[in-house]
Formats: structure tokens, sequence, C-alpha cells
């Protein structure tokens, strides 16, 4: 069907494409924009792979098409580190042992971001609640709890807010 | 895993919304889109006009008005749960909300799209009957209002018609001193309910007053406990009148299982749960 221009921010640059309404945001940001880092789990909204920054909120990229993305701002994985310097979130992760395949993680650090920027010193219950809607296969959580509890120490010892938007 | 291809509608105003809707196509309604577009992505929902709402920037409000709190069509869940609004008068619903879905599909899944989705393990169904919420729906050169004991018919079914839309949900502000209590078992925090039950009620010279029980995901549709309701009324509350009250419950109870819950245990669970539930609503009640 007819396709549909749109113009959005991703990472810090702007983006223009023709799109196909059907096309989900999760596959523009992988195949249209090359920015495979987004995963790609269950297409159905469980699982939390997909979860990028959309406009400061977490949101499931497979349950949005890309034509709703018109005039957003989006951060996703590939938007977290400056140059070779991991964001402190990342950091945290690579530190405490926050992942092991990995599948998970781009996911997990779009939920942090989100959950650190509203609650800069979240309790281990609400790390949890926090990542409830994020499935991992790999760590059993434990480590990534640490690794979100870590990096909520690393930002408030920086006093740096975490910015949504593109650091 | 790819929906199939549809013409996208991306209207500004309701008037407009209503004008695609009465085009006599087959359209549907994209609101928050988390039970609609993984429907798409199943081809469980294949409409060939989708109308996105999400433009519709006056339908985006939580309100007091008087004696009810107005709830717009865009409202998304997590502004709901954190609306100061709602935890003074209505603090079941953000209590509730932290049982409904994860902090990024309620960022942004709407109330109305998930009453219209009307899952029978949803919340919020059971919720409005016990609130005893009415519905506001608008087709083009009309609005009708629904009480919410007549909108849900059944599983995924609502009486809402095509060329409708759910504008408003309004919340009557429970009567001074009414407590309230709601307990849900489901596999995981934030899937849907396998047995969630609801209550609200009022304490006046000790006695058990305007009871009102629903119970949601056990049967095909959220259901109001009218015996309970019955038994209760007039009572002073004690465990012994729960435990009968919660074991006829449970023998009346039409349990539909799931892939992952027999009828048997949705009964065991209304047994358990309702004498919890009746007993946080008299502690909160005043
Ligand atoms: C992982 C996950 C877990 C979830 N867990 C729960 C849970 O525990 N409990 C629960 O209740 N829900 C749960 N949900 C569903 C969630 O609450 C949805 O947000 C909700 O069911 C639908 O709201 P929506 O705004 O996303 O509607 P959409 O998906 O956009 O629409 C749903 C349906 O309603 C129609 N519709 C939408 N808005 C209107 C309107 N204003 N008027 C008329 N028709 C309309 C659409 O056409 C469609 O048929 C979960 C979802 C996911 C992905
Ligand atoms: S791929 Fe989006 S939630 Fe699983
Ligand atoms: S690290 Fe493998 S799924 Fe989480």
């Amino acid at each position: 069907m007819t396709k549909r221009s749109i113009e959005l921010t991703v990472n810090g640059r702007l983006r223009k494409a023709t799109v196909p309404p059907r096309m989900l945001l999760s596959d523009f940001i992988r195949q249209e924009l090359s920015l495979p880092g987004t995963h790609v789990g269950c297409e159905h909204g469980v699982c939390g792979s997909c979860n990028v920054v959309v406009n400061g909120q977490a949101v499931r990229s497979c349950l949005m098409f890309a034509v709703q993305a018109e005039g957003a701002e989006i951060t996703t994985v590939e938007g977290l580190a400056q140059g070779d310097a991991l964001h402190p979130i990342q950091q945290a992760f690579w530190e405490e042992h926050g992942l092991q395949c990995g599948f998970c993680t781009p996911g997990m650090l779009a939920t942090a971001q989100e959950l650190l920027a509203q609650n800069p010193d979240p309790s281990d219950d609400e790390i949890r609640e926090a990542i409830s809607g994020n499935l991992c296969r790999c760590t059993g959580y434990e480590f990534i709890i640490s690794a979100i509890r870590s990096a909520a120490a690393k930002l408030r010892e920086a006093n740096t807010e975490t910015t949504l938007q593109p650091v | 895993m790819k929906p199939s291809a549809f013409q996208y509608e991306r209207p500004e105003d309701l008037q407009a919304a209503l004008a695609l809707l009465a085009s006599g196509e087959d359209t549907r309604i994209l609101a928050g889109g988390q039970s609609l577009v993984p429907m798409m992505n199943y081809r469980l929902a294949q409409p060939d006009v989708l109308v996105d709402i999400n433009r519709l920037s006056e339908l985006d409000y939580i309100k007091d008005d008087g004696d009810v709190i107005a709830i717009g069509a865009l409202a998304r869940h997590a502004a709901i749960k954190s609306s100061s609004l709602i935890q003074a008068h209505l603090p079941i619903i953000a209590e509730a909300y932290s049982w409904i879905a994860h902090a990024a599909v309620r960022n942004r899944g709407t109330l109305c799209g998930n009453l219209c989705h009307a899952d029978a393990a949803s919340e919020m169904p059971a919720i409005m009957q016990i609130l005893e919420a009415e519905m506001v729906v608008s087709k083009v050169g009309s609005n009708r209002t629904v009480a919410a004991r007549d909108f849900f018919v059944g599983v995924y079914e609502t009486t809402i018609e095509a060329d409708e839309i759910l504008t408003e949900v309004r919340l009557p502000k429970p009567g001074a001193g009414t407590g309230w209590g709601f307990e849900e078992v489901a596999m995981r925090r934030g899937d849907y309910a396998w047995c969630t039950v609801v209550a609200t009620l009022r304490l006046s010279d000790g006695r058990i007053a305007e009871p009102r029980i629903a119970l949601a995901g056990v049967e095909d549709c959220a259901t109001r406990l009218a015996a309970a309701e019955t038994a209760l009324k007039g009572q002073a509350p004690n465990a012994s009148l729960f435990d009968d009250v919660a074991e006829a419950a449970a023998k009346a109870t039409r349990p539909s299982a799931s892939a992952t819950s027999d009828a048997a245990y949705k009964r065991d669970l209304v047994r358990a749960l309702l004498p919890r539930v009746l007993n946080d609503a008299v502690a909160r009640s005043t």
C-alpha cells in the first residue's frame, strides 16, 4: 500500500525515509537504518529485547509501526557509548557480568535508562519490577540487578543526570 | 510474524477519526497498539484500514469532573498509574496497574484500548464493574453512555460497534470511608491474571454496606459476584463469614481453563483470595 515519508531523529541524527505503513519500527531500525543492535526476539511484546527509548520512554519497537515514529527522538543501544567510552550503564553491565550472550542486553539497557532517569536510587525490588518485562535466558537476572544497582551508584556519583537524549 | 499490508490513516481530531470509521471499509482503531499489533503480527487481525488515534490530543486527559474522574481514550496506563487524582480517589486502580503488563507496555497502552480489547484475564474490566463506571461511546453525530455491566459481552467482545470509539471512561469517586482490596495470582508479575479478585465496601455501624466484588481471569468475562454481595450486606465482618462466602463463590463460579491453569485451580484461587481481599477492604474502610 502507499508508502509514507517519515522524518525522525535516531541517536542524534536526523533520518528521512519512505516506508510501507506495515513496517514495524524494530525492522525499520535494524534494516533501513542498519542499526542491528536492537534485537528482535518474539515480535509480540513479550520479551523486551526490542525495547528502545522513544521520546524519553522505553517502548517495544516491535509494537509500533515506523510511520508512528514520525517526528520522534529515538535512542538505540548504538547511541549510548561515546566513541570508545561505554555509557556508565553499559560499563556497569560489563563489570558486573550483567550479560552472557548479550541478546537481551540492548532492551535491558533501554529499560535501565528509563528507570534510572525516573528513580536514581532504586531498591532491588524496584529494579526487579522494572526489568520484569525483559526476558533473559542466560544470567538468571541476579547479575543484571547488580549491574543496574552499580550503574545507579555510578550515575549518582558522577552527579550526572542520565539524559534520555542521545549522549 | 509480519503484519499484512494496510492503509494507514492518522486523523488529527475526533471528528475526522469518526468519519473514517463511518466509511464502511474494514477499519480498525490503533491506540497504544499493545494488544492490536501483536494480533496483527500474528495476522489474527488484518484490517484494510488502520485508524491511528494517537494524534487526538483532545482525548489525552485524566480530569476531575465533580463526582467522577473522567479518563480520555488516549490516557496511557503509565499516566493513569502515576496520576495524583487516581492515587487520591481510586488507589485500587494504581495498585492494579502494578500487576498489569510492564513499564514499557504501560508507556504506550491505554485504558480505553484495554477495555475495548476485553481479554477475559484483564484486570480493569473487573475494576470498572465494581466502580460502576460509565463508558462514553461516540460515533458520527451521536454519543451514547453504557454502564460497565453492559459493556463487556464475552471473550474479546464488547458492545462497541465498528464505527464507534470509546472516547471516555467515567469513574464515580467512591464515597467517603470506602475500603478496597485487590489480589491477583498470575504466572509472573505483569502477566494476565489466572485469578484476580477485587472488592470495595463501607462499614456502617460496624456492618458491611455496599459490598461490591468482582472476578477477572476466571470466567470468560469479568463478573460481579452478586450472591456474595448479598450474603455480606448488613453483616459484621468476621473470618467464618468470609470463608463461607468464598466457599460459595468458588462453587458457583464457572471457570474457563486456560493453557496454563485449570478450572479446579482457579476455584481454589477464588476460595483463597476472596477472604484476603475482604479483610483488606475492611481494614482500609474508615
Ligand atoms: C507483554 C504484555 C503484557 C500484558 N499484560 C497485561 C495484563 O497483565 N493485563 C492486561 O489487562 N493487559 C495486559 N496487556 C495488554 C495491555 O494492557 C494493552 O495496552 C491493552 O490491552 C490494549 O490497549 P492499547 O491502547 O494498547 O490498545 P490497542 O492494542 O491499540 O487496541 C486494542 C483493541 O481495542 C480497540 N480500540 C483501542 N482503543 C479504542 C477506543 N478508544 N475505542 C474503540 N476501540 C478501541 C482496537 O481497535 C483493538 O481492537 C499486556 C500486553 C503485553 C504486550
Ligand atoms: S521482540 Fe519486541 S518484545 Fe519481543
Ligand atoms: S544475556 Fe543471554 S539472554 Fe540475557
